[in-house]
């Protein structure tokens, strides 16, 4: 009776496991993929050097983390795909929603400072938490480089006063 | 007191090297916290509550090498690297080091 009362259990978290990790994962891809685009012209570079810009750009830290984690069901399968190996297809959607999730918190933030572009990106990820077993729970992405905020590129007509500065 | 993961300033000269600056946070896991994360994952998704206090302790670490820096009468530290280590169940170590420098 007690194992029978076991197994429903473990098949009501299989179930909502399934149904809403399937619901957030949509829903988080679709957001992904939205703020993705709207973010396309602020752009990446891994690259430690700067090119010769024809002003001094102003430098400045930006990050983002996210630390994410995988639902009930997901883990069941990968527990499963541990006997037999192979591919893990349940963790490589995690990683993968959690390295760009920590970029775009990164480019919003180089946004919200006005930059153009971010090199030295650099990503690390680390796993916070233990499941089950060897289960990787949840993992942390941070991301971080240096934000280029360029001078305004109409700076000179601002100085010899034919256009008013916006801002001060 | 100026940080960054290049290892130049755009037009700026550093003028002395003052050698590697660090600081370290080490946090553990909130209770309650705890509790709201056990239920995420069941459903999956991203544990807000974790998000924050790394993100916390990560400032305070930088905080500490700034700290340091400053002791050594930098005014930049430049080539700036961050680090996570879990050191026991339930703790994790936020690191943070760079290189203090002297610009003009």
């Amino acid at each position: 009776m007690e194992a029978l009362l076991n197994l429903i259990v473990v098949l009501i978290l299989l179930a909502l496991g399934y149904g809403f990790g399937r619901l957030a994962e949509n829903r988080h891809y679709r957001s992904i993929r939205q703020r993705e685009w709207a973010l396309r012209e602020l752009l990446l570079f891994p690259e430690r050097r700067l090119p010769n810009y024809p002003q001094i750009p102003r430098t400045v830290l930006v990050a983002g983390n996210v630390v994410i984690s995988v639902d009930y069901f997901k883990r069941f399968i990968a527990g499963l795909r541990n006997l037999v190996g192979g591919r893990v297809t349940s963790y490589e959607s995690l990683l993968d929603r959690g390295r760009r999730e920590a970029i775009l918190r990164m480019k919003e933030e180089a946004r919200r400072k006005g930059a153009s572009a971010i090199f030295n990106v650099k990503l690390e990820t680390a796993s916070i938490s233990k499941g089950q077993g060897n289960a990787i729970g949840s993992i942390e992405v941070y991301a971080y480089g240096t934000a280029i905020i360029l001078p305004r590129p109409d700076a000179d007509k601002v100085l010899f006063g034919i256009q008013q500065p916006p801002y001060s | 007191m100026l940080i960054s993961n290049l290892e130049i300033v755009p037009g700026r000269q550093v003028v002395q090297h003052l050698g590697l600056v660090q600081g370290s946070s080490v946090r553990a896991k909130h209770i309650g916290r705890d509790i709201m994360a056990g239920l995420k994952n069941v459903f999956g998704g991203e544990l807000k509550g974790y998000t924050e206090l790394l993100q916390e302790a990560r400032e305070e670490a930088t905080q500490r090498m700034i700290q340091q820096a400053k002791g050594i009468g930098a005014n930049a530290v430049l080539n700036v690297r961050f680090s996570t280590s879990s050191v026991a169940q339930g703790a994790a170590e936020l690191f943070v080091y760079g290189t203090a420098v002297v610009l003009d």
